[in-house]
């Protein structure tokens, strides 16, 4: 996984509450077995027109914001199916942060476990930045993870709220599963309490009676 | 003496492995379920890294989200559209060279995968049960805590049979009273996420508690549970008991002799303890559930049938107001529109929500010497090999079929549409899945999302229709 330290770029406004993962990326799409190059199909049903050309009133095709690199969305952002592939997609189309009052919950995880930086900030504060996401080529906005701030275009700087392992994973781009199988001895004694308490769980999908 | 705790506190804790500092935990799975569309980026990261599968004796596998629903006596090499045959045929391979236990699609055991845990006696109370899908919560209604994870974690999973977690909050949902006559646990999820919204339960595991829930089936406590996910809660549990207990004793998986006695002992421990304070709740009184109907592209947008299309104008947020001014134009409604005058062309009766031998018999109940109205495309799709194998048993596809049904074979179908079936044209659908999002059932597709007898009183009289007008 990429580090995230700091990053500078457009942000781009999507002021839609309840915006779903189906949305994010259509589930028709969910048949490749790949993770990478799935930015083609971001956004399908509302970035492009029927016949495949792009919907110009869509954010993402205007010009200064087909290189965002940070979404300013509303409430409930990613709710929905589970799919990994709406942060795979969003990724692939170079976003690397996502600010919204509240997003769901698997959304959320998910993000982190990509290298992308989703931000939780009230809903007034979100506001004022949808509205600095509205001024094109010149909402740019940085995001220091390391003193948990967001740079608005005129330099205003505001803190935002993370917690400390999501935090410590990100700016160290930390595989999750090698810091789990550095505890493999704990694993192990859970494992073999476990096998006491509860030994009817042991062996049970390789054992039909 | 120790304080109470609710039954998510109790499977959490007997599920720490060591606190991961900063308020986030190392907690231990007991059964992970996989399916073919969010598992081959995670078997290719093990293949990469060069990991096994920890315990594949806690892994079980299945076909159900992109496979057809007919010719399934052919097995996989019968699916004829090569996307969705590559990826059976990945997990076909990644189960064989990682050595995890697999119902093949030609098998009776097969069936959408939060149908078949149940069913086998795989999921069972007291357990942590996660799989690569939001609708994981339906394995909830055994007392279990389970929930929907990502493809990332997928692979953490099968890689050390763990996950990195925060404890969620707890929430009681609670309902009392006995459902009125044509009122369905459908309905009474509807109901409530209707008056949480759809992320009232953001952050929280909701414990099903209540008369309402004491009194109805499992596989009524599986839809309800089933769509927790849809007002935002990751989990949704109802406490274990005798109910419970029937429904696990001889299924395949479930522990038997010796085991099951010291099981059957743990489980009486669950149910949380009497004067726990939850962090939010909600209640509802069932006398007052009607059967419901959604009628926008969100389930929190749902109505009782008797109702009408709400008026956007009378909405004061702005982006609120936007939201259903966005679903009304994309479903092609007009508010105020009574919801019995809207017709529909397609019917869909299926998906982890509805496709159990209870939710058949209830719509057969309605198709029984009907026909299905003109114009309308009607499908039942049971949720296993074992469900659809009982309904034969009962008579049930003779029914639909009779009536103009079509019957086919288990799998998601038409709730995410993967596959062949799926809404042409932009047709409106009655459904009995859990998702009304823009076009999740097909391109322009309209769901409306309803109870398994609502589904089929709207195929017999092609628009959405009142069940209890039918005698």
């Amino acid at each position: 996984m990429e580090k995230f330290t700091e990053l500078t770029g457009v942000a781009a406004p999507l002021p839609i509450i309840n915006l779903d993962t189906d949305k994010i990326f259509p589930a028709i799409y969910l048949k490749t077995i790949k993770r990478t190059g799935l930015s083609q199909w971001l956004f399908q049903e509302i970035r492009f027109r029927p016949d495949g050309s792009e919907n110009p009133d869509f954010v993402l095709n205007q010009a200064p914001y087909r290189q965002a690199k940070i979404l300013i969305g509303a409430d409930n952002f990613g709710c929905g199916s589970s799919r990994e592939h709406a942060p795979w997609a969003l990724l692939d189309f170079g976003i690397r942060c996502v600010i919204a009052p509240s997003f769901a919950d698997i959304f959320y995880n998910n993000c982190f476990k990509n290298g992308i930086l989703p931000i939780k900030l009230p809903k007034e504060i979100c506001d004022e930045l949808m509205e600095d996401a509205k001024k094109g080529a010149n909402a740019v906005m940085t995001i220091d993870l390391e003193s948990q701030t967001v740079s608005r275009p005129d330099g205003e700087k505001v803190h935002f709220e993370l917690d400390a392992f999501r935090k410590r994973c990100l700016l160290n781009g930390i595989d999750d599963i090698g810091l789990t199988e550095q505890k493999g001895a704990d694993i192990g004694n859970y494992e073999e309490k476990a096998r006491l308490g509860r030994p009817w769980l042991f062996g049970m999908t390789q054992k039909q009676a | 003496m120790a304080p109470p705790r609710t039954l998510f506190d109790k499977i959490w804790a007997s599920h720490v492995i060591a606190p991961q500092g900063e308020g986030t935990y190392l907690i231990y799975i007991d059964l992970h379920l996989i399916h073919e569309v969010t598992t081959p980026q995670a078997f290719e990261g093990l293949k990469l890294a060069g990991r096994k599968v920890h315990r594949p004796d806690a892994t079980m596998a299945v076909a159900d989200h992109n496979i057809p629903t007919t010719n399934r006596k052919a097995g996989a090499a019968g699916i004829t559209e090569p996307d969705s045959k590559l990826q059976v045929d990945t997990l076909e391979r990644n189960v064989k060279e990682f050595g995890v236990p697999y119902f093949p699609i030609d098998s009776i055991d097969q069936g959408i995968v939060h149908v078949i845990g149940p069913e086998q006696g795989l999921s069972q109370p007291g357990m942590t049960i996660v799989c690569g899908d939001s609708h994981t919560a339906t394995h909830g209604a055994m007392g279990a805590l389970a929930f929907g994870i990502g493809t990332s974690e997928v692979e953490h999973v099968l890689a050390t049979q763990t996950l990195i977690q925060a404890p969620a909050k707890n929430m009681l949902i609670k309902v009392d009273g006995s459902l009125g006559t044509g009122v369905s646990p459908k309905d009474v999820i509807l109901a409530i996420i209707a008056k949480i919204g759809t992320a009232g339960g953001t952050g929280h595991v909701f414990e099903y508690a209540g008369s309402t829930f004491r009194d109805m089936s499992m596989e009524g406590r599986m839809t309800v549970c089933n769509m927790s996910i849809e007002a935002g809660a990751r989990a949704g549990l109802v406490a274990p008991d005798d109910k419970t207990f029937a429904y696990m004793m001889g299924r395949p998986y479930a522990p038997k002799g010796a085991a099951w006695e010291q099981a059957l002992a743990y489980w009486k421990t669950l149910p949380s303890d009497p004067g726990v304070k939850y962090d939010k709740e909600a209640h509802l009184d069932a006398k007052d559930i009607a059967p419901h109907v959604t009628w926008g592209t969100n389930p929190e947008q749902a109505a009782p049938i008797t109702g009408r299309v709400p008026d956007p104008a009378q909405v004061d947020d702005p982006l609120k107001r936007a939201f259903m001014e966005r679903a009304l134009q994309y479903m092609q409604l007009q508010p105020n529109t009574r919801l019995t005058d809207v017709p529909v062309q397609r019917v869909f009766i299926g998906s982890c929500t509805n496709s159990r031998i209870e939710d058949l018999r209830a719509a057969a109940a309605i198709a029984k010497g009907r026909k299905v109205a003109d114009g309308v495309v009607a499908l039942v799709v049971p949720g296993s090999g074992h469900v659809k194998h009982q309904a034969e048993e009962e008579g049930l596809d003779r029914i639909f079929l009779e009536a103009g049904f079509e019957w086919r074979d288990a799998g998601c179908s038409m709730c995410m549409s993967m596959n062949d079936d799926k809404a042409m044209n932009g047709e409106r659908v009655a459904t009995t899945s859990n998702r009304n999002f823009e076009g999740r059932q097909g391109k322009n597709a309209k769901s409306h999302l309803m109870g398994p007898a609502m589904a089929a009183a709207a195929a017999v009289t092609g628009r959405l229709a009142d069940v209890r007008d039918f005698g």
